[in-house]
């Protein structure tokens, strides 16, 4: 119907090679589509299939318009697909999953609360942390406090997220989806509303924290340079109609430096990816 | 005091100063002109009266808070109960939001007849005018709050695993705070402008009627020493509402922007 060609398969299974074999897919998305307005609706995502292995960072990139944003919300069950299924952690999805960390281009940081109490809004919902908030309040403190010395917040719990820059907050926001340890992560265009030094800087920490605490992580992204710092596997998506179109295995060394996304390895990727994205568009 | 702070406490005292300047100007274009004190009066002579008539004036204009406050109160109870079941719910939203609307665009003096015919005069008719014309800001504006939240906000709870009932009390509850201590500031003006309405009309005290039977009788100085206790109560009012909001609601002050 949509014309998914032939050759589309093909671009994909080419690089597919390299795959590690580690472990079954944490998350699987399998031809899945959705439509909006029923049957005959606007299609937004045209059978994606993409799979996430247990502590695997992916990236999808894509033009605007090609249903990144869709995508997320298909995997943590706050939307249907209209058709194909997603599986998380073994299970299909049928509703809003669980212990799933998320963290958006807007911080959404609550005004109200301190970016301390920010953080630890998690503890107050997810379980098992939610039973035990009165016995092991201390606790929880420290390990949100913990969080935010590791993304260098330390001592900044107490203001308020107004008080903080844009950088700051989204720090912050990262402790907050990472607080209760979920087993999956899902970034979208967390760093896209900030300045390019401060983006950088973010891309450092985030690194760290997913070296550190070893989540799997979808990242949303218009950033190429940022899927191929990040990432294990970047996966291009077409225009609306999103389709997979690329999947590129990014086997470069870890910790991954700002120095060496200057590097030829690293800008060599960018460039391919750059290409796909160009005929995507075109 | 540093230039700054000078500057800032500058521009706090303009209000005053301009009052000030403005009322002097009201004495001399009296003075000048010998306007008779039937149709205005110099502000030497109001105040005059209003140091004469004081202890009529101060229990008039006591009735007059009391029955205000009372409408005011009643304006809060059904405004947060009516906006709140408005907010959290799209279907009672879609039923009752027209036709708050639609209450709204009567005038309320136009309801004070039936309430006269109800309660007899008096303060009941002052409180239900005063209610009707305060409890409309206060629901829309909690209704507002409420169901305004940020598609983004409202995802990342249930992505949490947050029931309804947790999405309202930690997001959308303290989101409406702010929605609902701007409505209060409008709703006790409001609540003013109701029972002054209704006294001047149906009723044998307060300062409506207060001012009413003074202007029967030609006692313009009267007239306008009411009009101003009216006034200093109005904005009092207002000024405890903004205060209040400023110590509950202070991170929406700078959360904009």
């Amino acid at each position: 119907m949509h014309g998914m060609s032939a050759s589309t398969a093909a671009v994909v299974s080419e690089h597919d090679s390299a795959v590690v074999p580690q472990a079954r897919p944490f998350v699987e998305l399998d031809n899945v589509s959705l439509s909006f307005g029923g049957e005959q609706g606007l299609l937004a995502l045209d059978r994606v299939s993409i799979e996430v292995s247990e502590r695997e960072f992916v990236a999808v990139v894509g033009p605007s318009g090609c249903g990144k944003s869709t995508l997320m919300k298909l995997v943590t069950g706050l939307l249907p697909p209209s058709s194909g299924t997603v599986a998380v952690d073994g299970k299909m999805v049928t509703g809003p999953i669980k212990c799933v960390g998320m963290a958006f281009q807007n911080s959404t940081l609550m005004p109200w609360r301190t970016t301390l109490n920010n953080v630890m809004l998690p503890l107050e919902i997810v379980q098992p942390f939610k039973r035990e908030r009165r016995q092991r309040r201390d606790e929880h403190r420290a390990r949100a406090e913990r969080l935010l010395d590791l993304v260098g917040l330390g001592g900044f719990g107490a203001k308020y997220p107004w008080q903080l820059s844009g950088g700051m907050q989204q720090r912050a926001n990262l402790c907050r989806a990472l607080v209760h340890e979920p087993k999956l992560l899902m970034l979208d265009e967390p760093f896209a509303a900030l300045d390019a030094f401060t983006r950088e800087e973010l891309w450092i920490i985030m690194q760290n924290l997913w070296l550190r605490q070893q989540f799997s992580s979808v990242l949303v992204t218009h950033d190429l340079r940022e899927a191929v710092f990040l990432a294990d596997t970047v996966y291009v998506l077409s225009k609306r109609p999103g389709r997979v179109i690329f999947r590129k295995r990014i086997n470069l060394p870890r910790p991954r430096s700002i120095a060496g996304s200057f590097e030829a390895g690293f800008v060599s990727i960018v460039h391919e990816l750059r290409d796909k994205i160009v005929e995507a568009r075109s | 005091m540093t230039p700054a702070r000078r500057k800032r406490l500058q521009y706090q005292l303009m209000p005053y100063v301009l009052t000030l300047v403005l009322l002097l100007l009201w004495e001399a274009i009296n003075r000048l002109t010998h306007i008779s004190s039937v149709i205005l009066p110099a502000p030497s002579e109001i105040f005059g009266t209003l140091m004469r008539e004081h202890a009529l004036i101060a229990e008039h204009a006591l009735h007059t808070f009391v029955t205000s406050m009372i409408g005011f109160g009643l304006g809060v109870v059904t405004g947060v109960l009516i906006g709140f079941a408005t907010g959290i719910s799209p279907a009672i939203y879609s039923g009752i939001y027209p036709l708050l609307v639609a209450f709204n665009a009567i005038p309320k003096v136009a309801l004070l007849p039936l309430f006269v015919l109800w309660a007899g005069i008096g303060a009941v008719p002052a409180v239900l005018t005063a209610l009707t014309l305060a409890f409309f800001p206060i629901a829309v504006n909690v209704a507002t709050g409420l169901a305004t939240i940020e598609p983004e906000m409202e995802d990342l709870m249930r992505s949490l695993g947050a029931r309804r009932d947790e999405i309202l009390i930690k997001v959308g509850i303290p989101r409406a705070m702010p929605f609902l201590f701007a409505s209060l500031k409008i709703a006790i003006s409001l609540a003013f402008v109701g029972t002054v309405i209704s006294e001047t009309v149906a009723s044998n005290d307060g300062i409506g009627f207060l001012m009413m039977a003074a202007s029967s009788r030609f006692d313009v100085p009267l007239v306008f020493a009411g009009l101003f206790v009216i006034a200093v109560m109005a904005v009092a009012a207002y000024g405890v509402c903004s205060l209040v909001e400023e110590r509950v609601v202070h991170w929406a002050f700078h959360a904009r922007g």
